[in-house]
């Protein structure tokens, strides 16, 4: 399997607060890898340094090959959905969107035109929305990547990068289907927090990123969002795209999870499939088997993962 | 590539900061206080001298202020940009012109609208006029630069306040006093190079010389802008005063850029 995401032995204490210990953590293409743990057991730690907002004190971090070495480009590549959003006082939702599409040198000018394209597929089936979204723009390279393996570059996996520098380069599905429209021109401070989680939603998918970030993308959203957004992750995985969840929700990781990774005081208690994770723990439903993991903990230091 | 992303980043930061009341007021004030002193004094350059005190101490009290404030406001700013495609320099670069920038245009626009209102520019008011705009707008860049550094080097931003408003005080009313003191302490010895040393100590200071030096009112010289005068003459004064405004802007701002590359978000 090509991996996308390589972390090896981050170290990283704020002051006297240690908040990861020699983490290690891969992350397989085309897959959604979710981070679990306890409150403070630095899942968005790791969000973060992967995005370089966070300076590690030791380890080292490689994505799709490259190290993470304090150049900002291979941020285009990613999405980034933090847990609670903050956006600047007095811009509205669309300033934000103009703001991150200007610099990131994708026309800006595209928002009107193309918002009815991708949502009209949507709304009339999602065997229909697949094939008029996303997929129509994948380049033959990410379907050879996905079957042969080797990284070919995390550039050449997304849709519609290496295509026409046009609207294509922006997916404004979720803006439709969480029927952001009406309050686009709303200052984002007089938003509701959901509201604004939805804004944050949208805009990590906004890009086209092939790996994408999600720090409790559900909190705060109602149910019908919450299922827009499950349903954008599994098809954007089928398209080719790398999740990073954290979330509390089993039922969440149950729906999404390729491989779950267990934080506990800084380290990962466990990687692997959630079957392995059952067979593992001995339990029959993914609920108890994380129980039995927490409770574990306290009594051995736990096994290292699957392989 | 970098320099046109600094425009992009001013761009947008103007636009938020643009619909903040504080920078309107600013001007405002400005274009009263002219305006005021037209109407009391009369001819352009007594007027600007009466304004030569009020331009050396608020300048850098609203930067210094407005700026630490501005800079743990920017957070939003930095962790929405930082996710995306762009280096902290340039993040850095582009926050800090969107602060120096609108400052200095409200300082500006303030001061040159009355005068040209009362139709008060003439030969002998526009290079005064000129110069004051100069020191003001290196008052601004300094105190801009300092801002910056406590706004990164300090996370409360109660504490950041505070420490903000004791820099101003030291280096505007403390430091006089300080000087002074040495005047009287060593009036015995040759102290003149000590003196234009603890000039050039102080950005406060080094504006006042540059403006004085212009007006050439050596009664409002005082002793440090004496030696300056007597030491270095008026165009080599005025430019090393210059000089020393840029390092004075340059020292701080590099030292703030090396912690908002190292901190973290």
């Amino acid at each position: 399997m090509p991996r996308v995401v390589e972390a090896r032995g981050i170290v990283k204490s704020y002051g006297r607060l240690r908040v990861l210990q020699g983490l290690d953590l891969t992350v397989q293409r085309a897959q959604v890898t979710a981070i679990i743990g306890p409150n403070a057991s630095g899942k968005t730690t790791f969000n973060k340094i992967l995005l370089g907002l966070v300076r590690p004190d030791g380890g080292e971090i490689t994505i799709d090959g490259a190290r993470i070495n304090g150049s900002s480009a291979y941020r285009a590549n990613i999405g980034y959905m933090p847990q609670a959003a903050r956006f600047p006082e007095n811009l509205c939702a669309d300033d934000v969107f103009r703001m991150l599409a200007d610099i990131r040198g994708v026309s800006a000018d595209s928002a009107g035109g193309s918002t009815s394209g991708p949502a009209h597929g949507l709304t009339s089936g999602p065997a229909h929305g697949l094939t008029s979204g996303p997929a129509s723009g994948l380049p033959s390279g990410l379907v050879h990547g996905l079957t042969t393996g080797p990284a070919s570059g995390l550039t050449s996996a997304p849709a519609g990068r290496a295509g026409s520098r046009r609207s294509s380069e922006r997916d404004e599905e979720l803006i439709e289907t969480l029927s952001l429209g009406p309050v686009l021109k709303t200052p984002i401070r007089l938003l509701s927090g959901g509201m604004r989680q939805r804004v944050n939603a949208a805009l990590a998918f906004l890009f086209r990123p092939s790996l994408l970030l999600l720090d409790e993308p559900t909190a705060g959203l109602d149910p019908i969002s919450s299922s827009t957004l499950k349903d954008k992750i599994l098809r954007e995985r089928a398209a080719g795209r790398t999740f990073i969840l954290t979330s509390h929700v089993l039922s969440e990781l149950e729906e999404l999870a390729d491989r779950i990774t267990f934080l506990l005081d800084g380290v990962a208690h466990f990687s692997g499939t959630q079957d392995e994770l059952k067979h593992q723990t001995n339990q029959p439903t993914l609920e108890r088997a994380i129980a039995q993991l927490m409770r574990q903990r306290a009594s051995l230091p736990a096994p290292e993962g699957a392989p | 590539m970098t320099a046109t992303m600094i425009l992009k980043i001013v761009r947008y930061v103007l636009l938020d900061v643009m619909r903040n009341r504080w920078v309107l007021g600013y001007a405002v004030f400005f274009f009263a206080l002219t305006d005021v002193l037209l109407r009391l004094g009369g001819s352009g350059p007594r007027a600007l001298l009466s304004l030569l005190n009020v331009v050396v101490l608020l300048i850098p009290l609203v930067t210094i202020v407005f700026g630490t404030i501005y800079w743990h406001g920017a957070r939003e700013f930095n962790e929405l940009l930082l996710s995306q495609p762009v280096e902290r320099s340039t993040l850095f670069h582009g926050l800090f012109a969107g602060l120096v920038l609108p400052l200095s245009a409200a300082y500006m626009v303030g001061v040159s609208i009355p005068l040209a209102l009362h139709q008060a520019i003439d030969r002998e008011t526009a290079p005064l006029l000129g110069m004051m705009l100069v020191a003001g707008v290196a008052l601004t860049a300094v105190f801009g630069a300092l801002a910056v550094l406590i706004g990164g080097l300090v996370d409360d931003r109660l504490k950041g306040l505070g420490i903000a408003l004791g820099v101003w005080v030291l280096l505007t009313v403390a430091y006089d006093g300080l000087v002074l003191w040495v005047a009287m302490a060593y009036q015995d010895y040759p102290i003149e190079g000590a003196m234009l040393a603890l000039t050039f100590a102080n950005p406060v200071d080094l504006a006042r010389v540059l403006l004085i030096m212009r007006f050439d009112v050596s009664a409002l010289m005082g002793y440090t802008g004496a030696v300056v005068q007597r030491l270095l003459g008026g165009s080599l004064g005025a430019l090393a005063a210059a000089g020393g405004l840029m390092v004075w802007t340059i020292v701080p701002g590099l030292f703030a850029l090396r912690a908002f590359r190292r901190r973290d978000f």
